[in-house]
């Protein structure tokens, strides 16, 4: 009999039950996209703070002090000591590759450009093809410096083409196509590059070059990573050499800067990583205040939706006093019809709960899609969490509303006097 | 069928009082009867107004107020524009004043001058003068063991300390001949170029080397094209410098700002369409519990027009009142999130009141529109027989 009435109830009560499943379902649909959304900024956010460029840099241990003013380097290149670059592809084996999003080696060199007088050239990569072991990769300045525009054509990582910074095109006027003289031999200028920064006064080169001019093949002077970080905290600071080992494996196993800066320097022989800090630093709070703020939005998006499905739940039993009241004359009970009310809310909760986390997934797509251009990803483990939310808020919203009809004299209620 | 001849006493006083009150319009009486006597379900129409006109307004106001926000995290990156002296010249001697009035307190300008030095072994080392207390504020980021307070002493960078002043002693550099003899107040560690340096106080700079700042570094706030037009109007006021934008940290920070707020548009959008929801349903809800009334009203002969006006008129009433007083509250949820978050209220912006009155009248009056719309077609004999 109760099966019966349950089904029958949704079988003649189709508008009804169709407004209340949709209410819960837009509400669910909203609460899944919102949690997904706000679980996943996190890290679109730390990939869209990778625009600041490198976190990490890597130089020589034994290398003399820095000669540098506003981003001119004042150093001999005699001096100083150098990285390898056959041991750049390692930085891929380090624990924490995947979460390196790109390096960029750098070698200035001091030249004689001809007519343009003494000047710096940059050495680095564009976007080089690199492999470790069997695994593929492409980094370079593209990715790690992605506020370099270049008008014309970036240069091949295995050709001799160069760019010139745009002020130094500007006072030596060439264009892209043209050739420049560079220790006296010939070569052509693919691109003009603004960075805002020093480079805007030098050549920009493959870094086969910049280490043929200076006479030392392999050279590099200095390895910038971008990698994706945790936020720091008070674990992160600690001096591995003072850690306890479980501590240790706890540190060594999260994304810190730290952490990370170790690892490179393990893998990179005779290296020194250290944290950019005004890249890294900031980071930190800015991800902080951006994933806080969501974490709030998501509490009031949670609370709209609650609100909503009890609004239709108690309107939807509210319309039905006609029915509770009949059944009471019958002599039911109140504990059989708050069941029957309870069973229907449950089994509107559990269909709009469905419909609404699936509509709610394509939505936080949607929105990743057109916000961020990539994907975001909906854990499993949200599932059975939204379907027990929407249930406890559908029976939440519903019970006074029972409670009030179970209450209702079944004479005045057939009668109509609500 | 007749009269009773006479009237109770009662009944004749209440008409005698009725007549002789000033006459308040039936109209007003009928809306202001339909709100107390019902006021149970009209309390519950207003609580769902009153709650999504707040969730509306807090989420507007930090959708307004975020850039604002957040602008200022960002200024923690350092400086977003950089004024350099041409190559081989110096700024002019006036260069930071003439910065600082055309900034007129919309940002940090601080100066910077570089030599090359030698310590007494004969080492070279980058030597800058500057401002300490505005370079605290510029960079943030400085993680520094101590700032030097006393003139003549000095802030070495971490590895620039174990050339020339290895154990934190007292140092010489020498300049052109001339030397200063500095104590190391602390040291510095950026990870970047400034580890390499000796910074000193500008006045000791000045008095030992002679070679006035060549950089100012400023720290505008505002939105980009604030920021592009103080560059503009520095470019102006300083002809003989480079002004120049620091392209990674503006674009940096366009990015980033430009994906969260497109974000949180989406995300009030939906919260607001589900509070409007909401909103709907309870108050399709509370019209058509009352068919009686409409019913009534219909069979004493009220006209469509007075009934729609009556409804409508309602509904916008319980619109205008939930906007305002959810309103109220929306303004402080949004300077509670503020206050939580970015440790600054989300200022009151009353811009979003008339966005939130408009918007609660209008889904007020559609949930109104569609009740009656239908009974209209339902006879009222149907209605008051309960069918």
């Amino acid at each position: 009999m109760f099966v019966r009435l349950v089904y029958e109830s949704f079988r003649r009560q189709k508008r009804r039950k169709l407004l209340a499943g949709v209410a819960i379902t837009l509400g669910v649909g909203v609460a899944t996209a919102m949690i997904a959304v706000a679980t996943d900024i996190g890290d679109k956010i730390n990939r869209e703070l990778r625009s600041y460029g490198a976190n990490l840099v890597v130089t020589p241990q034994e290398d003399t002090l820095d000669l540098q003013i506003g981003g001119v380097d004042l150093k001999p290149p005699s001096d100083g000591a150098y990285l390898n670059e056959a041991d750049l592809p390692k930085i891929r084996g380090t624990f924490w590759h995947h979460n390196i999003v790109g390096f960029a080696p750098m070698l200035p060199v001091n030249i004689d450009a001809g007519n343009a007088g003494s000047l710096t050239l940059l050495g680095t990569y564009f976007s080089k093809q690199l492999a470790f072991g069997k695994d593929d990769f492409v980094t370079g300045v593209r990715i790690t410096h992605p506020w370099w525009k270049v008008e014309g054509a970036w240069p091949d990582d295995n050709s001799r083409d160069v760019l010139l910074g745009e002020r130094l095109a500007a006072k030596v006027g060439r264009k892209p196509g043209d050739q420049i003289e560079i220790a006296g031999q010939s070569h052509r200028v693919s691109g003009i590059l603004s960075t805002g920064g020093a480079e805007d006064d030098q050549i920009v080169a493959p870094l086969a070059l910049a280490q043929q001019l200076l006479g030392k093949p392999g050279a590099v002077r200095r390895i910038y990573v971008s990698a994706l970080t945790k936020p720091e905290d008070a674990l992160a600071r600690r001096d591995p050499k003072t850690m306890t080992p479980e501590m240790y494996d706890r540190w060594y196993c999260s994304p810190y800067v730290q952490s990370i800066a170790y690892q490179l320097q393990e893998v990179i022989p005779h290296s020194h990583a250290e944290q950019i800090r005004q890249v890294a630093q900031n980071e930190g709070t800015v991800l902080s205040r951006i994933k806080g703020l969501m974490l709030l939005v998501t509490l009031a998006a949670l609370f709209a939706s609650a609100l909503a499905v009890s609004a239709a739940m108690a309107t939807a039993i509210f319309e039905r006093r006609n029915e509770v009241g009949l059944m009471k004359a019958l002599g039911a009970g109140n504990v059989s019809i708050s069941a029957l009310f309870f069973t229907e809310a449950a089994l509107l909760a559990l269909m709009g709960g469905i419909t609404g986390f699936a509509g709610g997934a394509l939505l936080a797509r949607q929105i990743g899609r057109s916000i961020f251009d990539s994907q975001i990803n909906i854990q499993p483990v949200l599932f059975p969490v939204i379907l027990a939310i929407a249930v406890i808020v559908t029976f939440a919203g519903s019970a006074a509303a029972i409670r009030r009809a179970v209450k209702f004299d079944p004479v005045y209620a057939l009668r109509g006097e609500a | 069928m007749s009269f009773p001849p006479m009237q109770p006493p009662g009944i004749e006083d209440l008409a005698v009082r009725r007549s002789r009150k000033p006459h308040t319009s039936m109209f007003v009486r009928m809306l202001v009867r339909a709100a107390v006597l019902r006021r149970g379900r009209a309390a519950s129409a207003l609580l769902a107004m009153v709650v999504a006109a707040a969730v509306a307004t807090a989420m507007l106001n930090l959708y307004v107020d975020v850039q604002a926000k957040l602008r200022r995290e960002f200024r923690n990156y350092g400086a977003n524009v950089v004024v350099v002296a041409r190559n081989g010249q110096t700024l002019p001697t006036d260069a930071l004043q003439t910065v600082e009035s055309a900034l007129a307190g919309h940002g940090l300008a601080v100066p910077f001058a570089y030599v090359v030095a030698r310590t007494a072994d004969g080492q070279s080392v980058v030597v800058s003068g500057t401002d300490f207390d505005q370079v605290r504020k510029l960079d943030s980021w400085w993680s520094v063991s101590a700032w030097p307070g006393a003139p003549k002493s000095a802030l070495v960078g971490i590895r620039a300390a174990s050339v020339v002043s290895p154990q934190g002693k007292p140092f010489d550099l020498s300049f052109q001949g001339h030397t200063v003899h500095l104590t190391a107040a602390g040291t510095l560690q950026t990870g970047a170029a400034e580890d390499s340096r000796v910074y000193i106080p500008l006045s000791d700079f000045e008095a030992w080397t002679s070679v006035p700042p060549s950089t100012i570094e400023i720290a505008a706030s505002g939105s980009p094209e604030e920021v592009n037009a103080t560059i503009q109007q520095l470019a102006k006021v300083l002809p003989a410098a480079d002004v120049r934008p620091v392209r990674q940290i503006m674009e940096g920070e366009a990015r980033v700002l430009g994906k969260t707020r497109a974000t949180l548009l989406a995300s009030a959008t939906l919260i607001i369409l589900t509070a409007a929801l909401c909103v709907l349903s309870t108050l399709i809800g509370w019209v058509f519990d009352r068919r009686r009334d409409f019913a009534i009203m219909k069979a004493l002969g009220a006209s469509e027009r007075l009934l729609n006006s009556f409804f409508a008129a309602e509904a916008a009433a319980l619109g205008a009142v939930g906007a305002v007083i959810g309103f109220a509250i929306g303004v402080g949820v949004a300077a509670w999130i503020g206050r939580v978050n970015f440790q600054a209220p989300v200022v009151p912006r009353f811009s979003v009141l008339p966005v939130v009155l408009v918007g609660s009248i209008v889904v007020a009056l559609i949930s109104s529109v569609v009740p009656i719309s239908l009974l209209r077609r339902v006879q009222p004999a149907m209605i008051l027989r309960g069918e």
